[in-house]
């Protein structure tokens, strides 16, 4: 007796603290497999009334195409409804929204940062007020002016209000990221006869991609994920992604394929699913950034 | 930057001044061999020209502010009136639109950020506790939910939560009531809505929580153990203190976030039981007839929202900067 009480027994806090854990993963991953696993299967299967497990095999699949696993939903989605045109429209939005956004943010955050006067309160606020202001309300105060104009419906108008909701915030992020490097790396460039420009090219460009892949990853999915701006400001044809699968929504469901709107969820989903998969620990970087220089 | 957000916000609270044209009518005479009737029609070329006129609309003053779909004082001055117990009274406030939205947009902002602020921590004290093998892939799988487009989660939830969906039907079992539908009625909807809330922004509380208790000095924590602090003790008084400007932080974002909720809303097909302040402004702007009045007279009244919800932080900040000044 005495002696199995020196051995330490299994501490019920560990065993708590790492079932607490594991409910937790399958909560937040379980959702997204079952949606990704389902994807491959028709309707029957994968709102399975009878039996949930015939999602998992596939019953009804195999009775309606002969495999237990079926690219129908993904083959509708993208080639009958078109979802091509939207991913590209995608592509051609968040690509021009982080690069515009991040060129005028590294010059602009390199000049904030080294002209010593203290820019970064004002930044910061404003960067708090667009993170504020629900993306809404400042789309209804664009929209008519760009009725007026004939500038709604367009992929450019898009990109420009996306840049400019995005640019408060990449220019403290990177004006904070220019402060921590040392001001004496390019001074010394400075003192050996490069200009301004000279010693931003070769000395700080080198340096600083740790901090503008970050903002980078931050831009993206600011322009991936938007669906307040997109849905309202562009056309039907040339939506992106996300208002295209809320659209989906409607017409789908009358026309029995919910399939494929399941699948165009699923397409959408994979390179975000990347994203985390390879700049995990930037994501993570930049997220405590924020929290320990606020 | 000046241009991109005084602008609009200025053309909001013009918009908001106006409201649409009425549609200009005549009267036609319609004759068929037996008899002729006149009827109104509505002359679309009138319309259009006038709304060429002026894109605006008419003026209207405050009255777009004041009318039942806004803040509809007439309508709750008459409920005011003609009921007596305040649970009547309630019912009354909440069948107008716009309070029916505020309502549902500050309990949805209520219930989530505590909710989400308290699993983040225990998932972060959890996670802690893990070998370094576990942990990577544990960050990764917690990461999904808030990085995923927050329309594509709702929707993935929804259908999941569907009568024919696992949990769906998973929950008919349990509870023995094959008609059982989260969206049939409010309360559910509305717990459902909350439920994703939660499951989206927990992994944000949770990674900031868990960078910050890399920083708990373990002097501090040691010298907690000496003194016979219990585990739970060491949490409340030393871990918890530490994290405590994280803890504004986490609670400032999770107010804006949760403030302007209007993705689940559309992902769930929730609107006929629940609505949110910027869901009515969505729905203003979407479809054929865009409502930029009533769309702008909402925006104004959740900027103002806005602004009273950030104050108090607003002003802690101006005061900590100008302390660093000084």
């Amino acid at each position: 007796m005495l002696g199995n009480r020196t051995v330490k027994p299994p501490n019920l806090l560990t065993w708590f603290a790492t079932s607490l854990i594991v409910v937790w993963i399958l909560i937040a991953i379980g959702p997204f497999v079952w949606t990704v696993w389902g994807s491959f299967k028709v309707h029957g299967d994968f709102f399975s009334k009878a039996d949930w497990r015939n999602a998992l095999s596939g019953v009804m699949t195999t009775v309606e195409t002969g495999d237990a696993f079926t690219s129908n939903g993904y083959v509708g989605a993208w080639i009958q409804e078109g979802f091509w045109r939207n991913a590209l429209n995608t592509t051609i939005v968040v690509v021009a929204t982080v690069v515009i956004s991040l060129t005028i943010g590294t010059l602009g955050g390199y000049a904030l940062a080294r002209s010593g006067f203290r820019y970064a309160f004002w930044l910061l606020i404003a960067a708090l007020v667009f993170r504020a202001m629900p993306h809404i309300t400042l789309v209804s105060g664009y929209l008519l002016p760009f009725f007026e104009w004939n500038l709604w419906g367009k992929l450019s108008t898009t990109i420009v209000v996306l840049v400019a909701i995005n640019q408060p915030f990449t220019l403290w992020m990177l004006h904070s990221f220019f402060l921590n490097i040392p001001k004496e790396l390019d001074e010394s460039a400075l003192v050996d006869g490069c200009t301004r420009f000279e010693a931003f090219r070769h000395v700080v460009v080198p340096v600083m991609w740790p901090g503008v892949v970050t903002t980078g990853l931050f831009s993206f999915l600011l322009a991936y994920n938007d669906f307040a701006i997109t849905s309202v400001l562009l056309s039907s044809e040339n939506q992106t992604m996300v208002p295209r699968i809320a659209s989906f929504l409607g017409t789908v469901r009358e026309q029995g394929n919910i399939m494929f709107a399941v699948s165009a969820v699923v397409s959408a989903m994979v390179p975000l699913f990347f994203l985390v998969l390879f700049f995990q620990r930037q994501l993570v970087g930049g997220l405590t950034a924020g929290a320990v220089k606020g | 930057m000046l241009l991109f957000i005084g602008l609009p916000i200025v053309s909001v609270a013009v918009q908001s001044l106006f409201v649409e044209h009425p549609q200009v009518l005549k009267e036609v005479e319609n004759c068929d061999p037996f008899r002729c009737t006149k009827v109104l029609q509505v002359d679309t070329a009138a319309s259009a020209a006038l709304n060429e006129q002026a894109p605006l609309g008419q003026f209207n003053s405050y009255h777009t502010y004041t009318n039942r779909s806004h803040l509809a004082f007439d309508e709750i001055r008459e409920i005011w009136a003609s009921t007596q117990s305040w649970k009547q009274r309630f019912q009354g406030v909440f069948n107008l639109p716009f309070y029916s939205a505020l309502i549902f947009t500050l309990v949805y902002t209520a219930v989530v950020t505590p909710f989400v602020i308290l699993l983040g921590l225990c998932i972060a004290l959890g996670v802690n506790r893990l070998p370094k093998m576990a942990k990577g892939p544990t960050i990764f799988a917690s990461l999904l939910p808030m990085i995923v487009t927050p329309l594509i989660g709702s929707l993935i939830l929804f259908w999941m939560l569907d009568a024919d969906g696992i949990l769906g039907a998973t929950l008919q079992l349990i509870f023995n009531d094959p008609s059982l539908s989260l969206k049939a009625s409010a309360p559910l909807t509305w717990a459902m809505l909350i439920v994703y809330g939660i499951w989206h922004s927990a992994p944000f509380s949770f990674i900031v929580f868990y960078a910050g208790l890399q920083t708990v000095p373990i002097d501090t924590v040691e010298a907690a153990k000496l003194d016979g602090a219990s585990r739970w003790q060491q949490v409340r008084y030393v871990v918890v203190p530490h994290m405590m400007p994280l803890l504004v932080f986490i609670t400032l974002m999770q107010l804006m976030d949760n403030f302007r909720v209007l993705e689940p809303i559309v992902g769930f097909s929730a609107s006929a039981k629940a609505t949110s302040l910027s869901w009515i402004i969505y729905n203003d702007l979407s479809g054929d007839t865009k409502l930029f009045g009533s769309a702008g007279a909402t925006s104004i009244i959740t900027i103002i929202g806005v602004c009273i919800l950030l104050s108090p932080i607003l002003i802690r900040t101006w005061r900590d900067f100008n302390r660093k000044v000084a």
